[in-house]
């Protein structure tokens, strides 16, 4: 079923996210085509529970599609707005049309919500927007919007009375964790094709009269570029291990700090080995590895979660590290 | 499906998980006095009679035949056992050589008889392993051995040299890659695998003191060893392809994790404690947590690879290669983060493991196949070569 799904979305994703359709969306915000065809392809309903109408896959299963948004460098909230509508629907909540983002706000005056850099912000309908003791799904069109550091992103801030307006939620979700879960496996998919592209590159470019890839210095950074490539693919894999959709926020944080870690190493590797060619606008491997950064620093780069799983540890003091490293690897 | 998107995270079965318990109490008991300095030897750390103790209980040969004096269980059992063994510290060497390779060496490619006089006595901790493949001058270039079985009327005469042997002088056998026709420039044809016993005239183990002043490894001296014609193991002249299926084994398992663990328990128990804890170390110990968890779920995945009969070579060399990098960061930044601190606040016994670990750890991508010759393998699975 994971090939089924996931074959499915990657020769959507081939098909309708071009670079040139990313290349676009990223300079001038018109994602409605993109958006209207993922729509109805019903891939936005893919973790809706089936009683709802959607397909009711778990976040193991989900994790598929999740590295394949990751892989196609998918401009608009597609990952997202799967996880929000199975949330939504599970708490009984109407799920409204259009995409949705996840965001964390401060409290200001006059009930004004400010949120900074909402991931995928400026291309979403809506963002289920919490302060971390109540939430709301709010429409992203009755925010005043900023720019925040990548262009897909924006800091939002609506009124007291927009809030007002909106609909309070019966839960309040764990957004760091679940961002960081969704992100890992997003960094996994573009990780691997970074360095399958890569692979291909070395192949093909030829100096000194032979491929780049015959000189061992290359295949020594290939190599261990793989290893970061597979180790950040397993932790992103552990990070979905969950037949419901609700991670464990520890195997998160082993996704999303091996990953992130990965992606700093990868993107110098990837761009070390193509050059001059590979620095430039033209070029698509830009498309991944600004990716790669943006994603390592959203919903905490690897030290925010190394912390976290060090003060699980220091929590356990008769325990052996083997212990936790099994709770979080082990699979049943 | 390419080579890394084929392993995902597998389940180890719920009968093999339920070693765990009895395995942890046993050692829990027997390692009570035994300081972390010592236990950090662990692969390294040797006793006969621990090791036959773990024959008494059925612990070792767990995935050879019951037919045979095993256990008649699966690779996981073992990994499940190993990695307690390793996460504890035990003293495992003696026999580890025997029940990691030696044993399911002898059961793929032995004879009826061969497996009948090695296989029960390497499971009751009675018959001790090493494996001779380096040469003076053929280290990681092993298809350059020099050291050559010819044929007698009666067996092989063995004559030559192995060096950096790990733990021959307390094995009663080596399993020894040799030159059984042609030359060098032959390569990788014309090698042969033979059991040597090591008690036999002419042979000579002399042990190498290592810079921690242990003594693991040895040169051994072949002048014209007389061996039986049933040394042979397997067929004449595939010895390269039967070490290359048995490095799967050597390569992807918990002993390529956790050779400083020991050194970072011991660590944890002080940066627990109101004195040693701090935000740097807490976040320490999150960073290396994160590097062996993902790498434990592979090496899980591989062991399951293996239950299937697969030979994951590649992927092996992947899990090694990270694994060691991990165990060699481990003693490095704990030392950094123990000795950014004020003087004097550093327990005796966690300094004396981190200095043990710190002077072993170059062994850790040496031992096994080095970190180059490990690339120059994945590149190979990639394609490059």
């Amino acid at each position: 079923m994971d090939t089924l799904f996931s074959d499915a979305l990657r020769d959507l994703l081939a098909d309708q996210c071009t670079p040139q359709v990313v290349r676009a969306i990223e300079s001038q915000p018109n994602e409605r085509p993109l958006w209207a065809a993922l729509e109805s392809s019903g891939f936005a309903d893919a973790m809706l529970s089936e009683s709802l109408g959607g397909a009711g896959l778990g976040l193991s299963e989900a994790f598929h599609l999740f590295a394949m948004c990751g892989a196609h460098s998918v401009p608009v909230p597609l990952g997202e707005t799967m996880w929000a509508r199975a949330l939504l629907g599970q708490h009984q909540v109407a799920v409204p049309t259009g995409s949705i983002t996840w965001a964390i706000a401060q409290n200001r005056a006059k009930g004004e919500l400010h949120a900074d850099t909402v991931r995928m912000g400026r291309v979403a309908d809506h963002a289920i927007v919490t302060d971390g003791s109540k939430a709301w799904l709010l429409p992203t069109a009755t925010a005043t919007q900023s720019a925040a550091g990548f262009p897909l992103d924006a800091t939002l801030t609506w009124t007291g009375a927009a809030v007002a307006q909106a609909q309070a939620l019966p839960f309040v979700p764990d957004v760091r964790t679940l961002q960081a879960c969704l992100y890992a496996a997003q960094l996994s998919g573009a990780l691997m094709t970074v360095f399958e592209r890569t692979l291909q590159y070395a192949n093909d470019r030829q100096q000194f009269g032979r491929p780049i890839g015959k000189f061992q210095a290359i295949q020594h950074h290939l190599s261990v570029m793989s290893e970061h490539a597979f180790a950040a693919r397993m932790a992103a894999q552990l990070g979905c291990q969950s037949d419901t959709i609700s991670p464990d926020p520890l195997r998160v944080a082993v996704a999303k700090a091996r990953t992130s870690e990965a992606a700093l190493e990868v993107a110098a590797l990837g761009h070390s080995i193509h050059g001059a060619i590979g620095f430039t606008a033209e070029f698509d491997l830009q498309l991944l590895t600004r990716r790669l950064h943006v994603w390592r620093q959203a919903a905490g780069s690897e030290s925010y979660w190394h912390t976290v799983l060090g003060q699980a540890l220091m929590e356990r003091p008769q325990a052996q590290a083997l212990d936790l490293i099994r709770e979080v690897s082990d699979v049943h | 499906m390419s080579t890394l998107t084929s392993l995902s995270p597998n389940p180890i079965p719920a009968e093999d998980e339920a070693l765990r318990e009895p395995v942890r109490a046993f050692l829990k008991e027997a390692l009570r006095d035994m300081p972390a300095h010592v236990r950090a030897k662990s692969w390294s750390g040797y006793s006969q009679e621990f090791s036959r103790e773990l024959g008494r209980r059925g612990w070792l040969g767990i995935t050879l035949p019951t037919s045979l004096g095993g256990g008649g269980r699966s690779p996981f059992a073992r990994y499940v056992l190993v990695e307690e063994f390793l996460n504890a510290g035990a003293p495992v060497g003696s026999h580890w050589i025997a029940d990691r390779q030696s044993g399911p060496l002898i059961l793929k490619y032995g004879t009826p008889e061969q497996q009948q006089f090695y296989i029960p006595r390497i499971c009751r901790g009675e018959a001790f392993f090493c494996i001779g493949m380096s040469e003076p001058n053929s280290g990681s270039d092993l298809a350059g051995v020099k050291t050559r079985a010819t044929r007698t009327d009666k067996g092989w005469l063995l004559n030559g040299q192995k060096i950096w042997t790990t733990n021959a002088h307390n094995c009663h056998y080596m399993i020894a890659l040799v030159r059984t026709s042609g030359t060098t420039e032959d390569r990788h044809k014309g090698l042969s695998q033979l059991i040597v016993d090591l008690s036999l005239p002419g042979v000579t183990v002399r042990p190498i003191t290592d810079l921690s002043g242990d003594q693991h490894f040895c040169e051994v001296f072949f002048d014209n060893v007389a061996l039986s014609a049933d040394a042979l193991i397997g067929e004449e002249g595939q010895g390269w392809a039967q070490v290359t299926a048995e490095l799967a084994f050597e390569r992807s398992g918990p002993e390529r994790l956790y050779s400083s663990i020991v050194l970072f328990d011991e660590w944890l128990a002080f940066v627990r404690t109101p004195e040693g804890r701090n935000e740097a170390s807490t976040r320490l110990a999150g960073k290396i947590l994160s590097q062996l968890a993902p790498l434990r779920a592979m090496s899980v995945a591989i062991t399951e690879k293996l239950t299937r009969g697969e030979s994951p070579v590649i992927e092996a060399a992947l899990v090694k290669d990270i694994g060691t990098g991990i165990e060699q960061a481990i003693p490095a930044l704990i030392a950094d983060d123990l000795f950014s601190r004020d003087a004097g606040q550093v327990p005796l016994e966690l300094l004396n493991t981190l200095n043990y670990v710190t002077q072993v750890a170059p062994s850790f991508s040496l031992r096994g196949g080095t970190r180059e010759i490990l690339r120059g393998m994945i590149a190979r699975g990639l394609g490059l070569r």
